[in-house]
């Protein structure tokens, strides 16, 4: 007879203590979410994970280093990152998880330029603030409120060469560029900037990536009799416009780009490697810069602390991220997440020394670098020497 | 004229290449109507072990070429025994699938094996490029078109002469008229694969001198290789070879004399207007099917 009796009271108190506890639940959450999660998106597997996997780890470096500095006015940072294995359509559904799912306050990534291309227009809608770590000038040209990136553009190497160029007082060069973005987007920028330099491109020639054999293009170079030659590509095609070179005796010499800037190259190329001049980021010769160099207080922490960390040695890609954490820790100081308060706050960061150069962000510049990220070296006896 | 010699040298080293890939293709289509679409894994293979034979293992040339080749060719005569001979219903658009993805399946194992970095070693004889009439001919030029030749003249002499080649002959020509007759068919195409894929191996062997190898060269390789004994005539022994030298010769042709962006359009468009002159290839009549 009792328990069949509605008992109200009771009933009421049972609900009451139920929403207390759900309140208590998503308080204690709360507390919990002070963290500031930072996505990132990077090629770690697949054929771009020679960028995408020292990024990660250099990512992952940072964050634990700015949390075991007491984090970022008291909160701590949490890195949720994704494999795009290089694949545009999965950085755009990771970037899609990141913003919906793990809502996180600015993402760090992609690897790539095209994966960065595709992610830009969501980013854009979702206005939050994204660091790529792609090279491509097209990610900051034109400028688009919500994006950064940290790698040097193609702009700012062919000017370094340029100017060597300038030096030697070259005239006339020859080009060789790989059928591939990179390729394209360095024979675009040597094309735009010859004039600005008094030079002349008097042939442009293009091979594939898997190509065995350049001897044909490096012949019709030969022909028109330049000053230099330029080439444009990642390993292993450079290597063998290299051989060729070498083996149709051919004194004329050459550049490489920033794409072959690894010992890998030295290696393939072999004893065809001397003498070639290429403009790399600082991290490759950093032993070798003079102790008055901005940089090289940061880059030799940088390298230690990586090579400690991972037991292996340092890759002249992981800097673009762990730049581009650093920069992230900088702008969220102060501004308890707001996620336009971040952007303005990278904009204004000035005289930010990191391992790729000096940023200067502004807000028409969202780069912040200038040709000094670069320094001109040659190969010599199977190693770098600082042309100076 | 000095950039012309030079066009053809590269042309002629290269085409050779594809030569010999090419003869893979066709003789195993002679001898058992198939399409080896993971022939091209199969060179990658050839190429990458000789680097780690004749680079980290240290062994000298010769040995290294034989182990490359024969360890290849077994494991072609593998895949033959595990992924073909099994199939309940061998019918042809299975079976090239099969090797679609055997093709997938190597390319893998070889990134996992060799890592994702390309790999080179030193040539054959270090020997300077030779200079004619102003053009260069690299030493390992010569050495791959001569070894071309003599595969080519071993497999004439093994078809004609031999009584295994001719047994094999036999099979194309009819599998059950073969069998008939007391020829292990079975046996016949177990050793056109060994063959065929030994000859990739030794394809990968001789380029992996002059060019850069890596896990995915096999690709496009084999395709250059396909598109060379389509063009020469598949099943034929000296159809493939100048279909593979004459692809060579108009690429560089092409690289040299109109523009190198358009270096494989203009190759394929040459192709294409040879197939459509002569469907069956360059040697083709209605005897010419086989070696």
């Amino acid at each position: 007879m009792l328990s069949s009796k509605p008992r109200p009271l009771s009933r009421i108190l049972a609900v009451t203590a139920v929403i207390c506890l759900f309140l208590a639940g998503s308080a204690f959450n709360a507390a919990a979410e002070k963290v500031y999660k930072i996505g990132g998106i990077f090629a770690v597997t697949g054929p771009a994970s020679f960028l995408g996997d020292p990024e990660k780890k250099s990512m992952e470096m940072a964050v634990e280093q700015i949390n075991q500095n007491g984090g970022i006015d008291g909160h701590k940072l949490e890195a949720v990152i994704y494999d795009t294995e290089g694949d545009p359509s999965k950085a755009v559904m990771s970037v899609s998880k990141l913003i919906n799912k793990d809502k996180v306050l600015a993402i760090i990534g992609p690897s790539r330029t095209p994966t960065t291309l595709a992610v830009i227009p969501m980013i854009q809608r979702a206005k939050l603030p994204l660091i790529s770590c792609a090279a491509g000038n097209k990610i900051v040209e034109p400028m688009k409120p919500w994006v950064f990136k940290t790698a040097q553009s193609d702009i700012l190497a062919v000017a370094s060469i340029y100017q060597h160029m300038n030096k030697q007082g070259y005239k006339a060069l020859g080009i060789i560029t790989v059928g591939n973005a990179f390729g394209e987007s360095g024979k675009e920028q040597l094309l735009a900037q010859a004039p600005e330099y008094g030079l002349q491109v008097v042939r442009s020639e293009t091979f594939g990536g898997k190509d065995s054999d350049m001897t044909a293009q490096l012949t019709k170079i030969r022909k028109e009799a330049p000053d230099a030659i330029v080439c444009w590509g990642t390993n292993p095609g450079p290597a063998v416009v290299a051989k060729n070179l070498e083996q149709l005796d051919i004194e004329i010499p050459l550049y490489q780009s920033h794409g072959v800037a690894s010992p890998k190259f030295i290696e393939l190329a072999g004893n065809a490697a001397e003498d070639i001049l290429l403009p790399t980021g600082k991290i490759l010769v950093a032993d070798l810069l003079p102790e008055s160099d901005p940089q090289k207080e940061v880059l030799t922490e940088y390298i230690n602390a990586y090579e400690n960390h991972y037991n292996g040695s340092v890759s002249g890609f992981g800097g673009y991220a762990y730049d581009a954490m650093h920069l992230l820790a900088k702008a969220l100081d102060g501004t308890g997440g707001d996620r336009d308060q971040i952007r303005q706050n990278i904009e204004n960061i000035k005289g930010h020394v990191g391992v790729s150069g000096v940023f200067n962000f502004s807000k028409s510049d969202h780069n912040g670098l200038n040709p000094d990220a670069f320094v001109m070296v040659r190969i010599q006896n199977g190693t770098w020497e600082l042309v100076k | 004229m000095q950039e012309i010699l030079q066009y053809l040298f590269s042309g002629i080293t290269s085409g050779a290449i594809y030569a010999v890939i090419a003869v893979g293709f066709s003789m195993l289509y002679n001898s058992t109507e198939l399409i080896n679409f993971a022939h091209g894994e199969f060179v990658m293979l050839g190429a990458l072990s000789m680097v780690t034979l004749s680079g980290p293992l240290g062994l000298p040339l010769i040995p290294a070429f034989l182990v490359s080749v024969i360890g290849v060719a077994c494991l072609g005569m593998l895949f033959e025994r595990l992924a073909i001979r099994t199939v309940r219903h061998p019918n042809p658009i299975v079976l090239i699938i099969i090797t679609v993805g055997a093709s997938i399946f190597l390319k893998g194992v070889g990134m996992l094996v060799w890592g994702k970095n390309a790999h080179t070693i030193p040539p054959f004889t270090d020997h300077p490029p030779l200079d004619i009439a102003g053009a260069k001919l690299l030493f390992q030029s010569i050495w791959i078109v001569v070894i071309v030749l003599l595969m080519a003249a071993g497999l004439h002499l093994f078809y004609k002469k031999s009584l295994t080649g001719k047994a094999m002959e036999a099979c194309a020509i009819s599998q059950k008229a073969a069998w008939l007759v007391g020829i292990p068919s079975k046996f016949m195409t177990l050793l056109a694969f060994g063959l065929s894929t030994g000859m990739g191996a030794v394809a990968g062997v001789i380029i992996a001198p002059i060019t850069m190898s890596s896990y995915d060269m096999g690709t496009m390789l084999g395709l250059k290789g396909f598109c060379a004994a389509m063009l020469g005539g598949l099943g034929s022994l000296w159809g493939s070879l100048i279909g593979g030298l004459l692809l060579g010769v108009l690429e560089a042709l092409g690289v040299g004399l109109v523009s190198s962006g358009l270096k494989d359009a203009i190759a394929f468009l040459l192709l294409l207007f040879i197939l459509y002159v002569r469907p069956g290839g360059i040697i083709s009549s209605a005897n010419v099917e086989r070696f």
